[in-house]
């Protein structure tokens, strides 16, 4: 209920129809969301936790299988482009169409190498013998990991949609609040990503 | 940016009239405000998907309601066989899924769809694109979900195990019919329709209020509805969680409750019951919420302990979170955490109890008024009662382990449901009716159909306490004579048909006084029947499709009813103006709304179609795909105005605060910066 305490000063807004927060709703509508997806990595995070261990005799397990530099090499670039967005959104800010369609096309190449990372470990795992039916390690593993790249996915989509946005002409420093938007939901599967590898890649070693 | 000068077009789309001329031709122009169907299958108005909701839950409610008298007749006599065992599992099934997920959450959003933005005084909800969109996904996934029962054969796809569908049960192994997957994805995709219409309906609390209306001006339903919205919010992606783990299970061979693998049944109990108990306050809040409008109007006082009201709402929304586990009392989980959700479920209990005797001091010493909305409230008051206590029983852990699986627990549920929920929205239907579609419905038949139902009611439920006290299970489709089953049985069959018949006598209601409206022959209801408190009164009847003619200050809590009555020198209240002065007429046409949608529903159609896909073909998921893809595409590239109104604004499509909210236009100088 953080937000009770913000309304009662934003009513003093004298301009009429401001929002009763000073937020526009699509911002608020996506820290809602975002707040509901919490739950959902929490649940596959549980899930996860719940399952990391329970391996066939033969089966390898998570130390053995997870490749910890080439990982963490990925997670920096996923980060990387945290970094990528801000400038984007500033460069736009400031009306620089140029700046920002560089640095928004760099932020979705990062993410892409970052879930090409993903599938390059995917398929090492396969070869290596962790199927997604093999256990329940390798069934939650994926699902989880899946469910992250998956929103990566989304989000290198939405980015790019700016982009071409922009080759049609259609990007100004009007549609800022646009690409802020778009830039919360990068930084949350950043942060999401922090948490999973933490949990899924170093707690075990 | 380019100034367009404004011609005075008044907004007259519900009478059907429509000012268009000429519509430039091409794949993303928006709608025309035309009348009939398409008036309703466009439709980005709140009211009218409030009502669409409404009467999709109410369809809903029936067909549960026909499963429910199947098994009181299988369970009439004992040794009947007018339902297999197999089938039996399939009906109990879909009644407990229809009537939670497809009865029970679509009136509740019923209600917050038509009365949130009204009880605020916002002109519509934040988004209100985003608002149809979910009740078409909502109603494709219900309707998703009712397919099972004939494809594929009459009764042979339905889902069987239960609504809290418990692994592995669940698994290929002992569920082998398509009637799981069904279930996991049908409830997937109602389950974004919640998640979707909770975002928007948290925005639209946080961030549409009139001037003035702090949160603790606020209405109590608002309050209660809002409360529904955050916990659906963190309680959809738990069920969304475990729904994809048992879909990955079924449809890919994941092994997540496969036991052979060493897999925990338990996991799914817990992500079931994280979800499970907090959809059980997603259900009752709302009921309550409309018994607080109803209790005041009728008592004329306002609401006993507004503040305690609000808070133990609240109390109820967290601690609705703690107390998952006591349905898994009979499960193993230790005696730590069943001890300690003994406890919280007793600690639950507690705001309850604030708000039942908040209701009773309001009306304590108030002039009640015993029409059928009020009839209907009190009795959730003393209905719920009985269903609480009952359920306090079940905190006790030595006690609930003798009760599990018996019909005590069935008559516990349908209590605190049947008794808190439905009767409650009854009562909401009776008491908003006018306000939604201008015409009274008869009290006569009212209040009798009210007597049937209560008593149909507590005829069914009641002897269900006995009968599972003496040990009868539930989910079993029969029982050997002799075991003195037999009587109580008989009458709950009856008391369900004379639920159904009460039922029936509440849409011959709607139809009879519909008639007598049309030849005349009942006066018109006017903005304010009740003589009620809150903003939604403020306007006239039906609601125009601008809702208000200019933005309300709000001052005080129950605004409408202090802009009514004041107090005279010597204490007294007394009416200082009648409802029809204060009362909007409706007459302000030149109100900006967002223009009607065609895509929200054919982004919506693409999700059943990827369930189909996702059990029959796969390739049926390219299709709807391309349909759900489709559809966004042409929704973030439709105009945002209707291309023969300049006046409409959309809210979504711009994202700037000024916009978020449709404005009004001085009547004279109507110029407008139009942002394309």
């Amino acid at each position: 209920m953080t937000e009770t305490a913000t309304t009662e000063t934003s009513n003093d807004h004298s301009e009429d129809h401001v929002s009763t927060l000073g937020v526009s709703n699509d911002k608020l509508g996506m820290w809602v969301f975002l707040g509901s997806d919490c739950l959902l990595f929490g649940g596959l995070i549980s899930t996860y936790m719940l399952y990391k261990d329970r391996i066939g005799p033969d089966d390898l397990g998570p130390e053995e299988m997870f490749d910890i530099p080439f990982t963490s090499v990925s997670s920096f670039v996923l980060l990387m482009s945290s970094l990528t967005v801000v400038l984007a959104i500033t460069a736009l800010r400031r009306n620089d169409i140029r700046r920002c369609r560089i640095w928004l096309l760099s932020t979705a190449i990062l993410g892409a190498i970052f879930v090409g990372g993903q599938v390059y470990e995917f398929t090492v795992f396969y070869r290596e013998g962790l199927g997604y039916t093999t256990n329940l390690f390798g069934t939650s593993f994926f699902t989880l990991t899946g469910f992250h790249g998956v929103h990566v996915s989304v989000g290198i989509i939405m980015l790019m949609s700016m982009y071409i946005q922009s080759m049609r002409g259609k990007l100004t420093s009007a549609n800022e609040e646009k690409l802020e938007i778009i830039g919360l939901y990068w930084h949350f599967v950043d942060v999401v990503w922090i948490v999973i590898f933490t949990i899924v890649y170093l707690f075990p070693q | 940016m380019a100034v367009v000068e404004q011609e005075e077009a008044p907004l007259e789309l519900e009478s059907g009239e429509d000012q268009v001329t000429e519509r430039p031709l091409g794949a993303f122009t928006r709608p025309g405000g035309g009348g009939g169907w398409r008036s309703w299958l466009f439709t980005v108005d709140h009211k009218k998907i409030g009502i669409m909701y409404g009467a999709a839950g109410l369809l809903f409610f029936i067909i549960g309601g026909i499963y429910a008298l199947f098994m009181r007749l299988q369970l009439a006599r004992p040794n009947n066989s007018i339902l297999s065992a197999e089938t039996y599992n399939q009906v109990f099934t879909m009644h407990g899924v229809v009537m939670i997920f497809l009865a029970a959450i679509p009136l509740g959003a019923a209600f917050s769809n038509y009365l949130i933005p009204l009880q605020i005084g916002a002109r519509d909800v934040a988004f209100p694109r985003l608002n149809a969109f979910s009740f078409w996904v909502f109603l494709g996934g219900g309707l998703f979900l009712l397919t099972s029962m004939f494809i594929g054969g009459w009764w042979e796809n339905a889902p069987d195990g239960g609504w809290f569908a418990y692994s592995p049960n669940t698994g290929v192994l002992f569920s082998p019919s398509k009637g799981i997957d069904f279930f996991a994805i049908g409830l997937q995709i109602t389950g974004i329709a919640s998640l979707v219409g909770a975002i928007n309906l948290i925005v639209t609390v946080l961030n549409m209020r009139s001037p003035g209306m702090t949160l603790m001006k606020m209405p109590v339903l608002t309050w209660m509805l809002f409360i529904v919205q955050l916990l659906l919010l963190f309680a959809m992606p738990v069920i969304s969680v475990a729904l994809f783990l048992l879909t990955f299970d079924r449809l890919f061979d994941a092994n997540f409750f496969n036991v052979a693998q060493g897999a925990d049944p338990l996991l799914w109990q817990h992500l079931f019951w994280i979800f499970g108990h907090p959809e059980v306050y997603i259900l009752i809040l709302p009921s309550f919420g409309v018994i607080s409008e109803i209790i005041p109007t009728f008592s004329r006082k306002p609401i006993f302990g507004y503040p305690f009201m609000i808070f133990s709402g609240i109390a109820i929304g967290f601690m609705g979170w703690g107390v998952w586990a006591h349905h898994m009392f009979a499960s193993g989980i230790g005696p730590v955490a069943v001890a300690a959700f003994s406890v919280s479920t007793m600690f639950i209990a507690v705001p309850t109890g604030v708000k039942i005797l908040n209701w009773l001091a309001t009306m304590w010493g108030g002039r009640i008024r015993f029409t059928t909305p009020m009839l209907y409230a009190t009795s959730v008051v003393a209905m719920f009662t009985i269903g609480g206590l009952s359920g306090v029983t079940h905190s006790l852990a030595a006690a609930d382990t003798q009760q599990t699986d018996t019909y005590y627990i069935v008559a516990h549920f349908h209590y605190v449901i049947f008794g808190g929920i439905i009767l409650g929205f009854f009562g909401g239907f009776y008491f908003w009716w006018p306000k939604m579609f201008g015409y009274f419905l008869s009290e006569k038949i009212g209040k009798s159909s009210f007597w049937v139902m209560v008593i149909g009611f507590n005829l069914t439920f009641g002897p269900m306490h006995i009968l599972g006290l003496q040990g009868m299970s539930r989910r079993i489709q029969t029982y050997s004579e002799g075991q003195g089953f037999d009587l109580w049985n008989l009458v709950a069959t009856i008391g369900a048909f004379l639920i159904a018949v009460a039922t029936a006598m509440f849409i011959a209601n709607v139809f009879i006084s519909w008639r007598a409206h049309r030849a005349g022959k009942t006066p018109a209801p006017g903005p304010d029947p009740w003589d009620a408190r809150s903003l939604e009164w403020m306007t006239a009847s039906p609601v125009p499709e601008h809702n208000f003619d200019e933005t309300i200050e709000v001052e005080r809590q129950d605004e409408f009813w202090h802009r009514k009555w004041g107090k005279d020198e010597t204490g007294r209240v007394v009416r200082r103006a009648t409802a029809e002065e204060v009362a909007h007429d409706g007459s302000n046409t030149n109100v900006h709304l967002p223009s009607p949608s065609y895509w929200p529903i054919v982004a919506a159609l693409g999700l059943p179609i990827i369930g189909y896909g996702l059990i029959y073909n796969l390739w049926l998921c390219v299709v709807g795909g391309l349909f759900v893809l489709g559809g966004l595409y042409g929704w973030v590239f439709e105009p945002v105005d209707d291309p023969n109104d300049d006046g409409h604004h959309d809210h979504e499509a711009h994202g700037t605060s000024e916009e978020t909210r449709a404005e009004e236009v001085d009547e004279n100088s109507s110029e407008e910066v139009s942002v394309d």
